[in-house]
C-alpha cells in the first residue's frame, strides 16, 4: 500500500513538473493543481500506516489509530489549494479576455535584450518598460 | 500580555471583514483599515516593551499544551521586527488613501491590506512550522490580488510572481512533511531538540531544503529573478509594501529556522551562505546599475540589501545575528519610503523613466527632501540608520575574519551610493522636462496630501531607528543571543514539561 502511495506521489510530482514548465497558461494552473495534490498526499503519508478513526473516548485513544495531526495539516492545505487554484484561474481568463491567447509572454526585459544583439537598429525593436505588446 | 498577541493578528483581520462589508464605500473602509492597523501596531509596541523586560510571551492557543497545540511565540527578534513592520504598514496605508483616492480599484485596495497586515503579523509571531506556511499563504494570498489589481497590462508579471511563489509554497508544505516525517513534530521549540538527534546528513538536507524554499521568497541568488520582474508593475504604494516587508519576511523565516530549528553554524561561518551573500550583494547592484527606471532600480537594491542580512546571518555570532536585526530593522522603512518617494515622482511627472524626469528639486522640494532621506540611509551616509547597519556588519564580519566578503560589500554599498546620485540627478537635479504628451497629467499637479503624510511618517520611523540606534543594538544583541543559545525559546515554549516529551 506504501510504496502504491509513494509511486503515486512520484508520479504526480513528476507531471505537475513537466507541465508547470509548459508555456499554455491552463497548463501551467493544471501543473500547479498536480503539484499541490502531490504535496498534500505526501503530507498524509508521513503520518504513517492508516488506522482506525482517531478518537478518544474514556477508554483513551486507541493504539491503532492514525496520527490526525497530518490530517488536519492537510485539511488546512486542501482549503489553502483551492482558493489559490480559484484565483489562479481567474487570473489566467482575465489574461484570455485582454489579450486573447492562452500563452505566457515572453519576459519584456529579455526581448528587449535579444533586440539588442539581434539588430544594428535597437531603437527599431525596443519595448517600453510598461509595454506588454505582442511576441515577435 | 497574552491577550495582545492573537489581538495583533485579528484586528486587521476583523477590520478586512468590516472593509469588505462596506465595499460600496470607500470612505467608510478608510477609518475602519486605518484603525486595524492601529491596533496591532499599539499591540505590536506593548509587546515589544512587554518582552524586552519580561522575556518571551507564549500563547497557547486552543488550550492545547505545547507540542500538540498552536503556539503564537514572541521573543524579542519577532517583536522588534513586528513593531517596526507594522509601523511602516501604517505609514504605507496612509500614503495609498491618498494616491488611490476614491477609484473603484480602493473598494478591494482597503480588504486586501487589512489581509497582508495580517498574514506579515502572523509569520512574525508563529512558533510553529505549519503555521508559518498558513502565515505566509494568508500574506501571498492577498499580495497576488493586489498586485493584478486594476491594471490589465500587469496580468503577466502577476502571472510570473504567483507562479513562483506557489511554487515555494508547495516546496515548503512538501519540507513541513520531510520534517514531520523525521522528526514527528512541526513545533519549532520541540524541533530544536529532535531534530538535533538527526543524522547529520539528514539535518543538513532539511537545512538547505528550508534555506531553498525561503531563499525563493526572500530573493536570494540565484533565486531573486521573479522580484524585478513583478514588483515594478503594481501601484507605488502596493510595491512599497511588497518592498519593505515579504522578501523580509522570507529573511525572518531563514534566520529563525537555520538558528532555532536546525541549529546550524554550530562550526562557526557558514561558507555556503557567506558564498551566497556576497553573490547576492554584488548581482542585485550590478543589476541596478543597469537600469533606467526608478521603480526597476529599486527593485534591484532589495536583492543587493537582501546579500547583506543573510551576510550577518552567515556569521552565526552574537555580532552577525544582531548586526542582521539591526539591519532588517532598518532596511523596512528606509526602501518603502524609497518606493514611496518613487510613487510621488510618478504622481507629478506621470513616469519613473529617467530619462522623461528632471528639475524635481525645484517643483516639489517635499519629494527630494522624503527621498534624499533614506537614498542617503540606503548609501550608508552616517548619520542615518544605514550607517550603523552597515557598520555593525562589517565589524562582526572583520571579527570573524571574513574579509573578502567585507571587501565585497564596501564596494557594493558604494555602487549604492552611485545609483542613489544617479536617481537623485536625474529626477531631482536638472533642467524640469516637458511633460509627456502620453500621459494626461499635467505640470501643475500637487501631490495630496495624505501621501507626503504617509512617507514622511515612514521617513520618520527610519529617522527614529537612527536615534536610537543604541538601545536597538541593545536590544538585537540580546535577540541574537536568544536566537543562538535557543534553551530560553525552547523553555518559554515547552516549559519544564519540555524535558518529559521525549519520543
Amino acid at each position: 500500500m506504501t510504496v502504491v502511495m509513494a509511486i503515486v506521489v512520484g508520479v504526480l510530482y513528476t507531471t505537475g513538473t513537466y507541465l508547470l514548465l509548459q508555456r499554455t497558461l491552463t497548463r501551467v494552473i493544471l501543473g500547479i493543481v498536480l503539484l499541490g495534490h502531490g504535496a498534500n498526499l505526501l503530507l498524509l503519508m508521513v503520518g504513517g500506516l492508516p488506522g482506525a478513526a482517531p478518537l478518544s473516548g474514556p477508554d483513551g485513544a486507541p493504539a491503532d489509530a492514525a496520527d490526525p495531526l497530518p490530517q488536519a495539516l492537510v485539511l488546512t492545505a486542501i482549503v489553502i489549494s483551492f482558493g489559490v487554484v480559484a484565483f489562479l484561474l481567474t487570473l489566467a481568463y482575465r489574461s484570455w479576455l485582454t489579450r486573447r491567447d492562452d500563452e505566457v509572454e515572453d519576459d519584456v526585459e529579455d526581448r528587449r535584450i535579444a533586440a539588442l544583439r539581434g539588430t544594428e537598429h535597437p531603437e527599431e525593436y525596443a519595448v517600453s518598460p510598461g509595454e506588454t505588446g505582442d511576441r515577435p | 500580555m497574552t491577550a495582545l498577541v492573537p489581538l495583533a493578528i485579528v484586528a486587521p483581520l476583523l477590520a478586512a471583514a468590516a472593509c469588505l462589508l462596506a465595499h460600496r464605500r470607500v470612505a467608510w473602509q478608510r477609518p475602519l483599515s486605518l484603525l486595524g492597523v492601529t491596533v496591532s501596531l499599539a499591540s505590536a509596541a506593548a509587546l515589544l516593551a512587554g518582552v524586552e523586560r519580561g522575556g518571551t510571551v507564549v500563547v497557547t492557543v486552543g488550550g492545547w499544551p505545547a507540542p500538540y497545540g498552536i503556539v503564537l511565540v514572541v521573543d524579542l527578534f519577532s517583536a522588534l521586527l513586528l513593531t517596526v513592520s507594522l509601523a511602516t504598514v501604517l505609514g504605507v496605508l496612509v500614503f495609498a488613501i491618498g494616491q488611490l483616492g476614491l477609484v473603484v480599484e480602493a473598494r478591494f485596495f482597503h480588504p486586501l491590506y487589512c489581509i497582508l497586515t495580517a498574514g506579515v503579523t502572523a509569520s512574525f509571531v508563529t512558533g510553529d512550522l505549519f503555521n508559518l506556511f498558513v502565515a505566509f499563504e494568508v500574506m501571498l494570498i492577498a499580495s497576488y490580488a493586489l498586485l493584478a489589481l486594476g491594471n490589465p497590462d500587469a496580468t503577466r508579471s502577476a502571472m510570473t510572481y504567483v507562479v513562483v511563489s506557489l511554487v515555494s509554497s508547495t516546496l515548503f508544505l512538501t519540507g513541513v512533511a520531510f520534517v514531520y516525517a523525521a522528526t514527528g513534530t512541526v513545533n519549532m521549540a520541540d524541533l530544536a531538540g529532535k531534530v538535533a538527534a538527526l543524522p547529520e546528513g539528514v539535518r543538513t538536507g532539511l537545512a538547505l531544503y528550508f534555506l531553498v524554499v525561503f531563499g525563493i521568497k526572500a530573493a536570494i541568488f540565484p533565486l531573486f529573478f521573479w522580484l524585478p520582474d513583478s514588483y515594478p508593475t503594481a501601484p507605488a504604494s502596493v510595491t512599497a509594501v511588497f518592498a519593505g516587508l515579504l522578501t523580509k519576511v522570507g529573511v525572518y523565516a531563514i534566520v529563525r529556522t537555520q538558528t532555532i530549528v536546525f541549529g546550524s553554524g554550530a562550526n562557526g561561518p557558514d561558507g555556503v551562505l557567506l558564498t551566497l551573500a556576497a553573490a547576492t550583494m554584488l548581482v542585485g547592484v550590478l543589476g541596478a546599475v543597469a537600469q533606467d527606471d526608478i521603480k526597476r532600480i529599486l527593485s534591484f537594491h532589495i536583492i543587493s540589501q537582501i546579500g547583506y542580512m543573510i551576510f550577518g546571518l552567515a556569521l552565526y555570532s552574537v555580532a552577525g545575528i544582531a548586526a542582521t536585526t539591526l539591519y532588517i530593522v532598518h532596511h523596512i522603512p528606509v526602501k518603502t519610503a524609497l518606493f514611496l518617494a518613487g510613487g510621488m515622482v510618478e504622481k507629478v511627472t506621470g513616469s519613473g523613466a529617467l530619462s522623461r524626469v528632471g528639475g524635481l528639486a525645484r517643483r516639489t522640494p517635499v519629494t527630494a527632501g522624503l527621498f534624499l532621506v533614506p537614498a542617503l540611509s540606503l548609501g550608508g551616509i552616517p548619520p542615518f540608520s544605514g550607517f550603523f547597519g552597515k557598520l555593525t556588519l562589517v565589524q562582526a564580519g572583520i571579527a570573524a575574519a571574513q574579509h573578502l566578503v567585507v571587501a565585497v560589500s564596501l564596494v557594493v554599498s558604494l555602487l549604492t551610493l552611485f545609483s542613489m546620485t544617479k536617481i537623485w540627478a536625474g529626477a531631482f537635479w536638472g533642467e524640469p522636462q516637458a511633460p509627456d504628451p502620453h500621459t494626461d497629467t499635467s505640470a501643475t499637479v500637487r501631490v495630496p496630501r495624505p501621501m507626503v503624510a504617509g512617507a514622511g511618517g515612514v521617513v520618520a520611523v527610519t529617522l527614529v531607528v537612527a536615534l536610537g540606534v543604541s538601545p536597538l543594538w541593545n536590544m538585537a544583541e540580546r535577540a541574537a543571543q536568544g536566537l543562538l543559545t535557543r534553551s530560553g525559546y525552547v523553555q518559554a515554549v515547552l516549559g519544564d514539561a519540555g524535558a518529559e516529551v521525549e519520543p
